[in-house]
């Protein structure tokens, strides 16, 4: 029978089923950080387990740590050094692989993984994070999981787990220049919503998806969980394969070509079967622009906003008008010419060195808008090393923003980069929820080039018009 | 983890999509190391002013619904990040279960982990149950598992789904881990088959720290 690259990956791993159709799920790689893995390891230690597979886990500090120069001298937040130290206890207790602040491969989870080597086609992949899903543009089964799974990998290298349904998004055509894998993935969220995914593992795949470089890819699967996905997935093809080769912790040699003819026989076969489809046109998409609190609430840069009254259900009216109150606008306004306070260019959507390249093309000869705070936070060590390397990090130093250590920074406000309450940011993160950046924080989830367009204009600009 | 088989519990109505999980726990509560104390910043934002004072229009800042133990919710409860600390928060407050037209994936598989049942019901029957919510310690919810059926204060059995595995182990309060390592020969059996191309993430890296 036909089989989509879900249920490939899927039948590879079923280790054992249950009466109920439950399956024992074997997990290849799993990714470990400060936040949610503290209360896991505890489990472990009450209950005598060790860690079955250290040599399928990696462990990295980026959700609470500063993103400060300073930051190797000590973390001064007590709680979150209380979370940082007691990971490196628990790493040193069970023997994990690590990547501690002090090294150049620290960085953020989902950005570390594939630029490791260590997220590969076919695998299935964990971490308890939902951004796991970003990992899903190798054309790997990823997926976040709660602290309990975490526990539940550590001690069995499984996941007790039912099948999800299969959803199909093709998008086809040409992406218009000026657009990226991020305006992509909006639009798509825009279209279907932030549930339209429940339940579902979306195969992301059509031309403009083929045509999309690792980074574009890693963008997309990163926020098919803002469309309530299970997990993202894009069937691997030369461009992975070609980002793959020479990675660290990727085969190598021999084992690469041996890997490589196992990943060819990974996507989807013809007349597989779906049970949800959406296609969208790449050529009718414009740089996006979030105007509410959740992604759903997606224009154009060319849009006006909403107006409530035009909303027929009334509790859709009234989210509506409380995510207006909220965000400061007023139905019918153009979106672009907002004011924005704050630029924040990083996160696991958008800090690998094609999202700051793109961000400094526009950034360069020009200068952050008075009276705006842009910060650049790279998503590893290495993307910083390699922007600094290119020059890429001295456009944007001279064009007058923050070039920072690599951490979640300003995604989630749970370290010392948030908003203020009241604040305005544009921002290539992922989620624009109430609060998400600090108290009262508003944001704008936009691409990193427009990101930039935002920071050297002052307010939220179509990217098209300054390149 | 604690067994659920009967509640009969004042419910809560809160009346709101899209509950995401930086609303149930904002990001800043969640540097802690424990699962437990995390009641009093539930709903954090929702609940309490900028000084720290309640708010007394939440819900949950109602007397009448402080030592609520069911909690009937809009659409697409719980989306957003994986946060286990989300139901965490709810058992440390109270609530053993939510009740919703639909749930995001990650939050409704962890209330299972903690002894938490979450309901899916079609909206018009959550619609009533929030009416029947908002009458708050006089009109008591029974939930039981064990007849997969919700009684509303009329008397009305409103019968729902729940996966039987999971309902098994929610009846008895049983621990995945114990379960799985029921099979830990299969899992043996699995990983001799790991093809030899794939990498293990092999010698710890942390002893080969780079110098900066």
């Amino acid at each position: 029978m036909a089989r989509t690259l879900f249920d490939k990956i899927w039948d590879a791993h079923v280790v054992d089923r249950l009466e109920d159709g439950t399956c024992v799920l074997y997990i290849d790689r799993h990714l470990v950080h400060e936040v949610t893995s503290p209360q896991a390891f505890e489990g472990l230690r009450l209950a005598g387990r060790k860690v079955r597979r250290v040599d399928a886990t990696i462990a990295v500090v980026d959700h609470n740590i500063p993103t400060d120069a300073d930051r190797l001298k000590g973390i001064n937040e007590p709680e979150s050094k209380l979370q940082i130290d007691t990971l490196e206890q628990n790493v040193a207790a069970f023997g994990v692989p690590y990547f501690p602040i002090s090294d150049a491969r620290q960085g953020i989870v989902h950005v570390i993984g594939p630029e490791q080597g260590i997220s590969l086609p076919g695998m299935t992949i964990v971490c308890g994070d939902s951004h796991t899903s970003t990992h899903g543009a190798m054309g790997a089964l990823a997926f976040g999981i709660g602290t309990s799974e975490v526990e539940h990998v550590l001690a069995t290298q499984t996941l007790l787990q039912k099948p999800a349904k299969n959803m199909l998004v093709q998008v086809d055509g040409v992406l218009p220049a000026g657009c990226t894998g991020k305006d992509i993935v909006l639009a798509i969220i825009g279209k279907i919503g932030t549930a339209g995914g429940n339940g579902h593992v979306i195969e992301f795949a059509g031309e403009a998806i083929r045509d999309l470089d690792m980074a574009g890819r890693l963008s997309v699967c990163n926020m098919s969980i803002e469309a309530g996905a299970r997990a993202g997935l894009i069937a691997p093809d030369e461009t992975t394969f070609a980002y793959i080769k020479g990675r660290p912790y990727a085969p190598q040699g021999a084992d690469f070509d041996a890997a490589v003819a196992y990943w060819r026989t990974l996507p989807s076969d013809e007349g597989a079967q779906y049970d949800k489809i959406v296609v969208l046109d790449a050529a009718g998409i414009a740089p996006q622009v979030t105007w509410g609190t959740n992604p759903e609430a997606v224009i154009p840069v060319t849009g006006i906003v909403p107006n409530p009254a035009d909303e027929a259900d009334e509790t859709k009216r009234g989210q509506m008008q409380r995510m207006l109150d909220y965000m400061a606008l007023t139905p019918g306004q153009k979106i672009a010419g907002t004011p924005v306070d704050v630029v924040f260019i990083g996160s696991c959507t958008n800090s690998r060195i094609e999202d700051l390249r793109a961000a400094a093309a526009v950034a360069k000869g020009r200068h952050v808008a008075p009276g705006v705070r842009a910060l650049v936070v790279p998503g590893s060590g290495l993307v910083k090393k390699q922007a600094e390397d290119e020059g890429v990090a001295q456009i944007l130093i001279d064009a007058g923003f923050e070039w920072r250590e690599a951490g979640c920074s300003m995604c989630l406000g749970m370290n010392p980069d948030k908003l203020t309450p009241g604040q305005r940011c544009a921002s290539t993160s992922n989620r624009n929820f109430e609060g998400r950046q600090g108290p009262g924080g508003r944001t704008h989830l936009l691409s990193p080039a427009m990101a930039a367009a935002a920071a050297v204009t002052g307010v939220l600009t179509d990217v098209r018009e300054l390149v | 983890m604690d067994k659920f088989a009967l509640l009969t519990a004042t419910a809560a109505p809160l009346n709101v999509a899209n509950v995401d999980t930086d609303k149930i726990i904002p990001a800043r509560f969640l540097k802690t190391i424990k699962r437990t104390g995390l009641g009093k910043s539930l709903f954090a934002d929702m609940r309490y002013a900028a000084d720290g004072s309640e708010k007394a229009d939440f819900v949950l800042n109602q007397p009448k619904y402080r030592h609520a133990e069911i909690l009937v919710a809009g659409d697409n409860f719980g989306c957003g990040s994986s946060r286990e600390h989300a139901p965490w928060a709810l058992l440390d407050f109270g609530i053993r279960c939510v009740i919703a037209p639909s749930f995001a994936d990650i939050f409704f598989n962890n209330c299972f982990k903690n002894g938490i049942l979450p309901i899916v019901l079609p909206e018009e029957i959550v619609a009533a149950l929030m009416d029947d919510a908002a009458l708050g310690t006089n009109a008591r919810l029974t939930v039981d598992l064990e007849a997969q059926v919700v009684v509303r204060p009329n008397g009305t059995r409103i019968p729902f789904e729940v996966d039987a595995f999971r309902k098994h182990c929610l009846l008895n309060g049983l621990d995945d881990i114990g379960l799985t390592l029921e099979h830990t020969a299969a899992i043996d059996a699995y990983e001799a088959k790991i093809p030899a191309w794939q990498p293990k993430i092999s010698g710890s890296p942390r002893f080969t720290e780079r110098k900066k």
